[in-house]
């Protein structure tokens, strides 16, 4: 066999068309995806690294975004929990019982998230207003919803509560109905299927869940802009400043923002990947 | 002693209706039916884990059939055997004994028992998805049985089992099921594992029980076409395997010895597929260990093939063709003989 180096070029570039050849699809694919990824990517890290740290650690020395930023985390882990209680129920029978009008209701609980948010909040205010019914008998036991902390749990609520319940009903919708049966010829009654097999067995859906739900809390802004703009959440007053003072006072309070929610979100994926393994 | 009084349960597509079974304790039970028949169903409906439209449910002369399941005192193996995949297989087994809180020491007394009985030791820190078929198969019969209840419910356990394992696993079952004594109900689609396993058999099928018996009686007289092409299918024949003295095995039915390959000795049954059996007008000499001498005893046209009854005196159904047949020149009456190969005999 003859191996000048002419040949042998010649047949590692045959070998790399035929490997580019074998694989057009996923190169192409690959290339597309990178696009969106980069799309992601390069508008978040621009803001990130645009603002010098020093102007960073001076922002969050200031009274009024610290509050409003810790206002944001809190109410939407109060939204959260409240999602928590009344969505994992409802997510647990969507997905054991069949039902007329069952696709009408999965329907309508993903409503919140086709809705312009800001029309989300006016029918709210309908609701929760002094002038009506919830409102008033809210009202008698002293919580008010408008221009103040419960309206801005509410309205989170309202449009994020789909994800965890759509989340959640899909992790219960993969635990096998066989392993409950089987717990309870066992002798575990219902609770006790639920809380020992159903519950740990759906957790990651439950808790993926419940980390989208208190992100895309952290996020809203329309819904409670009309029921609270008064305490401002950190996107409000992220709006606020840009609207008052410009781009450079607004910048600094997104990216802190976007930062602190970045960790936390970080954190959470993290744990619930460890979760996973283990 | 377990019993179903005119049991119907509602099964959406079709209706499995007046279930009458009575099946005796410590029996080694078999409901064996066609994929579809609602065995699984009718399984459920004992343990309470399906609605039932009318009927009643006894055990040991109590009625349980408005019981909740977790107090039936019934154990449940599904056919893939549903472990609960976050619980280790210690934990698994424990399951039952932690919901009935058993005192812990009396829990570890029945855990050691199980894991001795099953040879399960070296499994019980590992996942439920590390394990192979036949290890799943022990842990979920070691649940069911940690509880000790009353009945043991088998869904196709065999089934999601390869080939090569599935015949260890049922002489396993039964001989766990003899030394415990316990009433074992399992559902099958499988002839010879019914035949193998149960003491007696009931027959599902149309949404109605067929036919109650010992294998004996359901496959010398099938009152259902499934059970009846089956045996139509397969020569069935009970009889004792013993050595044949020379390194190899035989059995022996109503006198009739035949040479077969198998480790197995005892009262076990044989079949021969029909297909399998060379019919001759006289003896020839063949590699084929087995040849027997009959009269014709009844001819079954089919068409193409025709399936000839031939007494030994035991009773062999074979299958030739139409050209085969009508060459030999075949009729009720006459002498034929049967020759087939050693390893086509079944031994189970």
């Amino acid at each position: 066999m003859v191996t000048n180096g002419k040949t042998v070029d010649t047949g590692k570039a045959r070998a790399f068309a035929r490997w580019i050849t074998q694989r057009r699809l996923t190169i192409t694919f690959l290339l597309l995806g990178l696009v969106i990824v980069l799309f992601i990517f390069i508008p978040l890290a621009k803001m990130i690294f645009s603002t010098s740290p020093g102007v960073l650690w001076d922002t969050l020395l200031e009274g009024e975004v610290r509050s409003a930023i810790w206002l944001s985390l809190y109410t939407a882990l109060i939204a959260t929990a409240v999602g928590l209680v009344f969505g994992v129920p409802l997510a647990y029978f969507l997905a054991r019982h069949s039902f007329p009008g069952k696709r009408l209701v999965e329907g309508l609980i993903d409503v919140p998230i086709v809705v312009p948010h800001i029309a989300a909040g006016i029918a709210l205010l309908f609701v929760f207003g002094k002038n009506f019914t919830a409102g008033k008998a809210f009202d008698a036991i002293g919580i008010d919803f408008v221009m103040a902390t419960p309206g801005i749990v509410i309205a989170m609520i309202f449009v994020s509560v789909p994800f965890l319940i759509n989340s959640a009903k899909q992790g219960f919708e993969e635990v096998d109905v066989r392993l409950e049966k089987v717990a309870r010829t066992l002798g575990a009654s219902p609770w006790q299927a639920f809380f020992s097999v159903s519950l740990p067995l759906a957790r990651r859906g439950i808790f993926g869940g419940a980390v989208m739900m208190w992100a895309r809390s952290i996020s809203e802004f329309g819904a409670v802009l009309v029921l609270c703009s008064h305490p401002t959440i950190a996107p409000i007053l992220v709006y606020d400043r840009l609207e008052a003072y410009g781009l450079d006072y607004a910048l600094p309070v997104a990216t802190l923002l976007i930062i602190i929610c970045l960790i936390i979100f970080v954190a959470l994926r993290t744990m619930a990947y460890r979760g996973k393994r283990s | 002693m377990i019993e179903t009084k005119k049991l119907t349960v509602d099964l959406g597509d079709f209706v499995l209706e007046q279930a009458d079974l009575s099946v005796e304790k410590g029996e080694y039970f078999i409901i064996l039916g066609p994929t579809g028949a609602g065995k699984t169903v009718l399984l459920e409906a004992i343990a309470g884990l399906h609605p039932i439209k009318s009927g009643e449910i006894w055990i040991d002369g109590a009625d349980i059939t408005c019981l909740e399941p977790e107090k039936r005192g019934i154990g449940f193996v599904y056919q893939d055997y549903v472990l609960f995949s976050h619980l280790s297989v210690k934990e698994n087994i424990l399951f039952g004994l932690k919901r009935r809180r058993r005192p812990r020491d009396e829990a570890n007394r029945t855990l050691d028992w199980l894991v001795e009985l099953l040879g399960i030791g070296h499994l019980l820190d590992r996942r439920p998805d590390t394990l192979s078929g036949g290890e799943c198969q022990k842990v979920s019969l070691a649940r069911a049985l940690s509880t000790n209840p009353e009945v043991v419910l088998l869904d196709e356990p065999l089934s999601a089992l390869d080939p090569q394992q599935r015949e260890g696993v049922q002489k396993e079952l039964l001989s766990i099921q003899r030394r415990l004594g316990q009433t074992f109900i399992h559902v099958t689609h499988d002839f010879e594992e019914a035949i193998a396993l149960g003491d007696r058999i009931a027959v599902l099928g149309d949404g109605r029980i067929l036919q109650t018996g010992t294998s004996e009686e359901i496959f010398r007289q099938p009152n259902s076409e499934f059970v009846a092409r089956f045996a139509m299918l397969r020569n069935i024949f009970t009889g004792e395997v013993g050595d044949d003295g020379s390194g190899g095995a035989m059995i022996d039915i109503d006198g009739i010895k035949l040479e077969v390959v198998t480790d197995m000795r005892g009262h076990l049954h044989a079949s021969i597929r029909p297909e399998d059996i060379l019919v001759s007008r006289e003896m020839f000499v063949s590699s084929a260990r087995n040849s027997l001498r009959g009269v014709i005893s009844h001819i079954d046209d089919r068409g193409a093939t025709i399936n000839l009854t031939v007494s030994t005196p035991v009773d062999f159904v074979c299958m030739v063709t139409r050209r085969s047949f009508e060459e030999l020149g075949l009729s009720e009456g006459e002498e034929a003989y049967l020759t087939f190969k050693a390893s086509a005999v079944h031994i189970f």
